[in-house]
C-alpha cells in the first residue's frame, strides 16, 4: 500500500504544466475566439512534439505505453488552463481504442492527427469537425470514418472551444474495425473528464484567491473579509476531497469491475462538482467582474458544466456507485477490495 | 502507486480481527459520559486490550506500544470499528497527547507518562478552553508560576471532555505577565490534585461529557511540562494537527456508519421518500472519499512528509459529513427519527446530536476555513 505519486508521474505533470502555462494563456484563448477556431496549430505541434499524446498509446503503437494514472495528471493540467485542443478526448480515449483495434492504422502514424469519438452515451459528438477521422459505433462494432464520410451537423455550443456534431453516417462509407470495448472508452473518458474537473476547480479558485487579493472595498483588500475568504476556502475543501477519489480512480482503472466503475463515477461527480462549486465561488467574489465576458472565470465555469453532462450524466454516475453500495460488501475493510475478492 | 494491501499487511488484519472477535465485549457498553460506572467499564476494556497490546498500535515499543506504522494503524482502526469495539474512552490521551509526547517529550517523560495511557490506567483531558479563550486559544489567562522545582498553576478551564472521572489533565498556562502566543507552557496536573475543583457540565444530550476545572494554587513538578517553558503554543498546534488531521477521526467511524445507513436505507426503502437514496449513496462516497484522502496523507507522512493544512480540510470535512449521514439517517426514520430507541439497538438519533458538535471542538469549522484561507491559499488577514 503506497499512495503516492511517483518521481517520474510528477515530472510528466510538470512538464505538462509549464507547457501549458507558457502556451496557453488567455490572451490566447481570446485570440481564438475572436477568429472562431477551436485549435492553435502551434501549441498542438508543440503538445504532440513533447510527447502528451503518445502517453497511453501502446508501445506497438508507436506509444509510450504508460497508464491511465500518468495521464490523468496531464488531464488535471489540460483543465487548468481550460486547454481548447481535444487532447485528452483523442489522446486519452479515441486514439486508444483505436490503437487496440487497429495498431497500424495510418491516422496513429501522423502525430498531429486527433481522433474523435461518438459514444452511445453522449448525444454529440466533441470536435468531430477537425479530427482526422471519427470513431463510431453500431451494434457494439467501431467503425472509422473521415469528417467527409459523414454528415456533421453543428449544434450551438455554450463552451467556445467545444465544437458539438450530430453525426450522421451510413456503415457503408465506413471501414468496419470489429467488436471494441466501449466500456473501457467511457470509463477513460469519464476519469479523465473527473480529472479536468481538479484542473478547473483549483484554478477557479487561484483566480478568485489572485482577485481577492487586489480588489479593494472599505480600504481593505476584500481577501481579508471573511465571506469572501470561506466561498473559497470551502471550494477548496471539496477539491481537497476530490483528488485522492480521482487518483484511485486512476489507479484502479484497469480492474475493470464494479468497485473500480463506482470509484469512476464518484470521482467524475466529485470532481464536477467541485469545479462548480469553485467556479461559482469565484464568479461571487469577482462581484460584477466576475459576471462579464472580459473575466476568464467563466471559461472554467463552461467547461464544467460541459464535462458534468458529457460521458454519463451524474445520474447515470450516482446509479453506478448505487449498484456498488447496495450489491457489494460495503464498511471499513472495503475501500480497496475487489469484486473477485468476494467470489 | 500501489492500492493493494501486502501479505504482511493482510496477515496483520486477519491477526486484529481474530483477537477482536475473541475479546470484544457482546452487550455494548454504558456510554463513558452517562457514568461513572460506563466510564470504569471502558477503562476496563483499555486494560483488556493491552493484554493484546493493542492500546496504542503507533507507539514505539518500550511505551506501551506495537511500533506499527500508519497503514497497519488504519487496518487496525478498521478492524477496531468493524467490529464494533467501544468507543476509546482515553482518546485525548492516546490520540492527541500520545503523538505530541512522542514528538515533544523526554526519554523520561514518556516512560513515565505513555505506558500508563496505553493502558488505560490514567486516562486524560485535554484542558485548553477557559471561558474567555475559546476559538481564540490564545488568549488563555490560567498562569503558571515555577517555585523551586514545582510549578503552581491557578486559572479556570472549561469543555474538557471526560474531565468529570478522568485521571490526568494537559493544560495551557502562561506566565504571568505574558501575552498571546508567547509566554505558554503545556502543562500536566493530576485531576484529584490539592487545588483542583472539577465541576461537570451536561451536554444537550444529558451526560456529563464535559467539565469545568478550577485551579488554585495547584503544585505539580517541573517534570510535569511538556517542551521548553513558552512553547507551549507551538506543541498545542501539532496537538491540533492531530486532533483535526488524523488521529482523533478515522474514517473507520465514517464507513461503518455508511454501511449501517445503506442497511437502514435497504430496510425502509418501501416507505421512505425514495429522493433519499442518492443521500445514501452520497454519505458512502464521502465516508469513501475521507478513507481515501486518509491513506493519501499517510503515504505521504511515511514518505517523510509532516502534516501540514489537510488538518484543516479533514476537520471541515469529516465534521460536515458527519452531520449530512446522520441526517440522512433521521430523514429515512421518518417519524421514528425522534424517540429515543430501545437499548441495544442503533442510536441514530444521539449520534446525530453528537454530530452536531462536530463544527465547533477542535477549533470551529469557521475558524479551519480562516486557517485554510490564510495559510493555504495566502490571503490576508
Ligand atoms: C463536545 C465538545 C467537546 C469539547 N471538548 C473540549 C476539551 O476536551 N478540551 C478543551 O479544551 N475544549 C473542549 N471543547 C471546547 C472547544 O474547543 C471550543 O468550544 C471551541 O474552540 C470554540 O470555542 P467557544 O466555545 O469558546 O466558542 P467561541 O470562540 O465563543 O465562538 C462562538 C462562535 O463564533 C465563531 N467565531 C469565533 N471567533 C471567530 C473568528 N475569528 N472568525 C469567525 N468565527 C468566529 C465560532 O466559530 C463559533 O461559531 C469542546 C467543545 C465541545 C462542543
Amino acid at each position: 500500500m503506497d499512495f503516492t505519486l511517483s518521481d517520474e508521474q510528477l515530472m510528466f505533470a510538470e512538464t505538462a504544466r509549464t507547457l501549458f502555462a507558457d502556451s496557453c494563456t488567455p490572451d490566447h484563448w481570446r485570440k481564438m475566439m475572436e477568429a472562431g477556431v477551436a485549435r492553435e496549430d502551434a501549441r498542438w505541434a508543440s503538445i504532440v512534439e513533447t510527447g502528451l499524446t503518445l502517453v497511453l498509446l501502446p508501445e506497438s503503437a508507436g506509444g509510450l505505453g504508460l497508464a491511465e494514472s500518468d495521464f490523468a495528471l496531464i488531464a488535471q493540467e489540460a483543465g487548468y488552463v481550460a486547454l481548447p485542443e481535444p487532447l485528452v478526448e483523442s489522446a486519452g480515449v479515441a486514439a486508444p481504442m483505436l490503437a487496440s483495434l487497429a495498431p497500424d492504422h495510418a491516422v496513429l502514424a501522423d502525430p498531429l492527427a486527433t481522433v474523435a469519438i461518438a459514444h452511445q452515451v453522449n448525444p454529440f459528438v466533441a470536435n468531430a469537425d477537425s479530427a482526422a477521422a471519427i470513431l463510431l459505433e453500431k451494434d457494439g462494432e467501431a467503425y472509422l470514418a473521415t469528417p467527409d464520410q459523414v454528415t456533421l451537423v453543428a449544434q450551438p455550443v455554450i463552451d467556445p472551444f467545444r465544437r458539438l456534431f450530430k453525426v450522421e453516417w451510413d456503415a457503408a462509407n465506413a471501414t468496419p474495425l470489429g467488436k471494441a470495448d466501449w466500456d473501457l472508452a467511457l470509463d477513460r473518458a469519464a476519469l479523465f473528464a473527473a480529472a479536468q474537473g481538479l484542473g478547473l476547480a483549483q484554478r477557479a479558485v487561484d483566480l478568485g484567491v489572485d482577485y481577492a487579493k487586489e480588489r479593494q472595498q472599505f480600504g481593505k483588500p476584500i481577501g481579508s473579509y471573511q465571506a469572501v475568504k470561506h466561498h473559497l476556502a470551502s471550494a477548496q475543501v471539496a477539491i481537497e476531497f476530490a483528488r485522492p477519489v480521482v487518483m484511485a480512480a486512476a489507479a484502479e482503472i484497469g480492474h475493470r469491475d464494479i468497485q473500480a466503475r463506482a470509484r469512476i463515477s464518484h470521482a467524475k461527480l466529485v470532481a464536477l462538482e467541485a469545479a462548480d462549486k469553485a467556479a461559482r465561488a469565484s464568479i461571487q467574489v469577482h462581484g460584477a467582474m466576475g459576471y462579464s465576458w472580459e473575466v476568464d472565470v467563466h471559461l472554467f465555469l463552461k467547461r464544467a458544466l460541459a464535462l458534468t453532462q458529457s460521458w454519463g450524466t451524474p445520474a447515470f454516475h450516482r446509479a453506478r456507485i448505487a449498484q456498488r453500495l447496495f450489491t457489494q460488501p460495503n464498511g471499513p475493510d472495503q475501500t480497496f477490495a475487489r469484486e473477485n475478492d468476494h467470489a | 502507486m500501489d492500492l493493494t494491501y501486502t501479505p504482511e499487511q493482510q496477515a496483520f488484519r486477519a491477526e486484529v480481527r481474530a483477537w477482536l472477535e475473541a475479546h470484544v465485549p457482546e452487550a455494548p457498553l454504558e456510554h463513558y459520559d452517562a457514568t461513572r460506572e460506563g466510564f470504569e467499564a471502558h477503562r476496563e476494556w483499555e486494560k483488556t486490550l493491552k493484554t493484546g497490546d493493542w492500546g496504542m498500535v503507533t507507539w514505539p515499543k518500550e511505551y506501551g506500544g506495537r511500533g506499527l506504522d500508519l497503514i497497519q494503524w488504519l487496518i487496525f482502526e478498521e478492524e477496531y470499528y468493524r467490529a464494533g469495539a467501544p468507543g476509546r474512552v482515553n482518546q485525548n490521551g492516546i490520540f492527541l497527547l500520545g503523538p505530541t509526547l512522542i514528538e515533544f517529550g523526554t526519554h523520561e517523560q514518556k516512560q513515565r507518562f505513555l505506558p500508563p495511557m496505553a493502558s488505560g490506567e490514567e486516562i486524560w483531558a485535554q484542558a485548553w478552553s477557559e471561558p474567555q479563550a475559546g476559538s481564540d486559544l490564545a488568549g488563555v489567562r490560567s498562569t503558571c508560576v515555577l517555585e523551586g522545582d514545582d510549578y503552581v498553576l491557578n486559572g479556570h478551564k472549561i469543555w474538557s471532555s471526560r474531565a468529570v472521572f478522568a485521571d490526568w489533565a494537559f493544560g495551557l498556562f502562561r506566565t504571568p505577565g505574558t501575552e498571546r502566543h508567547k509566554g505558554m507552557s503545556l502543562i500536566f496536573f493530576p485531576l484529584n490534585a490539592p487545588g483542583v475543583t472539577v465541576n461537570a457540565i451536561k451536554k444537550i444530550n444529558g451526560h456529563v461529557g464535559f467539565a469545568e476545572i478550577f485551579l488554585e494554587n495547584v503544585r505539580v513538578p517541573a517534570f510535569n511540562r511538556l517542551g521548553d517553558e513558552g512553547q507551549g503554543w507551538h506543541i498545542c498546534m501539532a496537538t491540533a494537527g492531530f486532533e483535526r488531521g488524523l488521529m482523533l477521526r478515522s474514517p473507520a467511524r465514517y464507513q461503518v456508519a455508511a454501511a449501517k445507513l445503506a442497511q437502514l436505507w435497504r430496510a425502509n426503502k418501501e416507505t421512505a421518500d425514495p429522493i433519499l437514496e442518492a443521500d445514501v449513496v452520497r454519505a458512502h462516497m464521502n465516508a469513501d472519499a475521507y478513507a481515501l484522502s486518509i491513506y493519501q496523507t499517510a503515504s505521504r507522512l511515511m514518505a517523510g512528509a509532516k502534516i501540514g493544512p489537510e488538518a484543516s480540510t479533514n476537520k471541515i470535512f469529516w465534521s460536515e459529513m458527519d452531520i449530512d449521514l446522520h441526517q440522512t439517517a433521521l430523514s429515512i426514520l421518518g417519524s421514528e427519527a425522534e424517540l429515543i430507541p430501545p437499548p441495544g439497538t442503533h442510536d441514530w438519533l444521539d449520534d446525530y446530536i453528537f454530530s452536531l458538535a462536530g463544527p465547533i471542538y477542535a477549533g470551529s469549522n469557521e475558524i479551519q476555513r480562516n486557517i485554510i484561507a490564510e495559510r493555504m491559499l495566502g490571503l490576508p488577514r
